[in-house]
């Protein structure tokens, strides 16, 4: 019953990339950045035409009929023995955590189960799979993070935004008070008991206004558009970007970073 | 004392008990700064420790204990009984609470002095004696004031704790005539002096328990004020009182265990007084109570019991980490849930015991972040407990049928419509690419409110394209 280890697997020649429905909807930006980085350290990035989502709404609303058909839509689209990066934890750790369990007992839990265990949060692969060695070409900045509570605990990515940042040298990294506190997304529950999530929401934002920074990153784009929605709403000087854009402006050579 | 303290029939009204804690400043700040104070204070006490192989080790021996726990009961009960302990099973509640009266009717008991125990809570056994006639007054710091503000507990280790200094003050001023003040040595000195009389005088003393020993047939209690020992004992006759699964194989489990409580609850290494009882006064002992008993007390755990996933509810040690450190509980306190277990462990524990018909809002009202099953001493996946119980509250698994009472009545034929369409959109990627292409092509017509979401943020902007449609221009 021990947590299992994360193997890394040596960097490959292809990966398959899921989108996730936010991104691919709202924020698409995310998405071509994940895949520029990943393209700019040599990797080819297959793209499934037939992906939606990953199918984590209807599951954690308890309809598990709903959820298992979406997902085993999914299943179809990675073929190949290539790792399936994902720019959220939150998609990621329903497709690593939680499809083995969905599946179990059902013709398709072997698939599940491969496609589970090749699941990667894509700021993990960059940094810890490509390797990825960042040179900043944007201005001097500082920014705050957010990581989203299921890549901190499902994923267990928390070090790897501030270890990426790290490497931006013109970027200072400020903490907020309880960073490691949930902003109040949580999917449904953000509809479902909007008083509760309003005020996690409110004080998240106070805490990142807090850090002197008009900017912060996040892993997810969940978090990203519950607090850059409550900050855009309530007019709170805050801004927020997915980080794997955030990296990409300041990395980009045609760019000239940001 | 009114009913409806003491009664759990508003757990059906979470969301205005909720909505009202999240509006009062008093409630937040009382509970945002001893949770915060909580927090540091276990993360300091477990600085040095391997933690991860500790609470590894920890869920080991509860889970081993659980694998074993008919014969462990039975092996309790008999080492028990060999110690002079004379053991009680209760099926629920209300069987406890007639069995506790019993025990105090043949002794021609009229007063009962009270430790810390959430299980005479779960019981409502103080409501119960009190219309027996029998008075029963709770020793424990916080309990006391709780019970002075007839109220019920706000978390399961430190039961007032929605209560600052000064509202304590002026409730025993109000209630026992000492002074006003914010000196919390001299309030607690009041408080122990009225207490010191009526432990003299109580004709019984309950406890609850923390670990029942099956190997020696010992009852550990894990306290701080001294009023464990004096309940247990100065009165003449002294009653036990805990749920079926708080039993553990042998002393070598509970050191462990204990290590992982105390620093896990309010972050002590050590706790001030840890009591083992092993039997009544012996004939040559000068003290200690004649008489002891153990009411094992069921009330739903054995149905728990009997689902494998279900099961690890039962792992739980009561600590309170991870009420502590959930921030739904921090906005809304203790008293919002309407249970008597409030909290993560309440979610997942309390639709159990009350239905999930009448607790169908618990499990929802967490935004599965997970900080409860990071910090839980035992590893219990509360997490995955909140949404198998989700999926229990709408009917929502042909492959895995529902099993617990009251389980369907969330189920509306309206949201299962919709989660149907969304299904049927998101099975089908050719419906999806042409609906979210749609969406995205008129994103001028999205409307600016979004139900609830809007109340409180600005709505998502659809983005010009899909990344379905970017990735394909460029491949081209």
């Amino acid at each position: 019953m021990a947590d299992p280890i994360k193997v890394y697997p040596a960097k490959p020649r292809k990966v398959y990339f899921f989108g996730t429905c936010l991104v691919d909807m709202f924020y698409p930006d995310a998405g071509i950045a994940g895949v520029e980085l990943l393209e700019r350290e040599g990797i080819e990035v297959i793209f499934p035409q037939g992906q939606t989502c990953c199918g984590q709404p209807a599951y954690t609303s308890g309809y598990h009929d709903e959820a298992r058909s979406v997902a085993r839509a999914q299943l179809d689209l990675f073929p190949e023995d290539w790792p399936i990066v994902v720019p959220s934890g939150s998609c990621g750790g329903m497709m690593r955590k939680h499809y083995p369990a969905l599946f179990r007992d059902t013709g398709d839990e072997a698939r599940a189960a491969s496609v589970a265990e090749r699941v990667w949060e894509l700021t993990d692969f960059l940094l810890n799979v490509c390797h990825i060695k960042l040179e900043d070409l944007g201005q001097p900045t500082k920014v705050a993070m957010h990581t989203s509570c299921s890549a901190r605990r499902e994923m267990g990515v928390a070090e790897v935004g501030p270890a990426l940042i790290g490497q931006l040298n013109n970027v200072t990294l400020v903490e907020q008070v309880r960073a490691e506190e949930c902003c109040g997304f949580g999917g449904t529950f953000a509809v479902r008991h909007p008083e509760i999530s309003g005020a996690m929401v409110s004080e998240k934002v106070d805490a990142l206004v807090e850090t002197g920074t008009q900017d912060f990153v996040t892993t997810d784009c969940g978090c990203l558009m519950n607090i850059a929605g409550y900050a855009e709403k309530n007019r709170k000087p805050l801004t927020g970007q997915h980080i794997l854009s955030f990296l990409w402006e300041r990395t980009n050579k045609a760019g000239g970073g940001s | 004392m009114t009913d409806s303290a003491h009664h759990h029939v508003d757990v059906k009204q979470f969301h205005p008990r909720a909505r009202e804690a999240i509006g009062n400043p008093k409630i937040r700040q009382n509970f945002r700064r001893a949770m915060d104070g909580l927090m540091a204070k276990r993360k300091s006490a477990f600085e040095g420790w391997d933690l991860e192989t500790l609470r590894e080790l920890g869920a080991n021996i509860r889970l081993r204990a659980l694998a074993n726990l008919p014969d462990l009961l039975e092996q309790l009960e008999q080492k028990l009984t060999d110690n002079g302990i004379k053991v009680h099973w209760a099926v629920d509640g209300d069987e406890a609470c007639r069995i506790i009266r019993d025990i105090c009717v043949a002794r021609d008991a009229k007063s009962v002095i009270k430790g810390k125990s959430m299980v005479s809570e779960e019981m409502e056994l103080n409501h119960y004696l009190s219309g027996e006639g029998i008075e029963a007054l709770e020793s424990d710091l916080g309990e006391y004031i709780v019970q002075l503000a007839d109220e019920t507990p706000s978390h399961i280790i430190m039961p007032a704790i929605h209560k600052n200094t000064g509202e304590i003050s002026e409730l025993m001023h109000d209630k026992t005539g000492t002074d006003l003040s914010n000196d919390v040595e001299y309030l607690t000195a009041s408080a122990r002096q009225q207490l010191r009389e009526k432990f003299m005088n109580a004709d019984v003393g309950v406890s609850g328990v923390n670990f029942a020993v099956a190997e020696t047939g010992t009852l550990c209690l894990v306290e701080n004020e001294g009023n464990g020992r004096m309940t247990t004992t100065v009165p003449p006759c002294h009653i036990a009182v805990t749920g079926i699964e708080k039993v553990v194989p042998s002393l070598e489990d509970v050191s462990a265990l204990l290590a992982l409580l105390t620093r896990s609850a309010t972050g002590q290494h050590i706790t001030t007084y840890f009591n083992m009882i092993s039997g009544p006064r012996k004939p040559e002992e000068l003290d200690g109570p004649e008489e002891v008993h153990l009411v094992l007390v069921d009330n739903g755990r054995a149905t728990i019991y009997q689902d494998d996933e279900l099961l690890d509810t039962l792992r739980c040690i009561r600590c309170g980490a991870c009420m502590n450190h959930c921030p739904v509980y921090t906005r809304v306190g203790g008293h919002a849930y309407g249970t008597t277990y409030p909290g993560p462990i309440g979610k997942i524990l309390m639709p159990h015991m009350v239905g999930l018909d009448e607790g169908r809002h618990l499990p929802t009202a967490s935004s599965l972040c997970g900080a409860c099953g990071e910090v839980c001493p035992v590893k219990i996946p509360i997490p995955d407990l909140l949404v198998r119980l989700r999926q229990e509250s709408v009917d929502g698994d042909k492959l895995h049928p529902a099993r617990v009472r009251g389980h369907g009545a969330k189920r509306s034929s309206l949201e299962a419509m919709i989660w149907k369409g969304w299904s049927w959109m998101h099975s089908n990627a050719g419906v999806y690419r042409f609906g979210t292409g749609l969406a995205t092509r008129f994103r001028m017509l999205q409307p600016g409110k979004a139900g609830a979401w809007t109340d409180y943020r600005t709505a998502p902007k659809l983005a010009s394209k899909t990344l379905h449609e970017r990735m394909k221009e460029r491949k081209q």
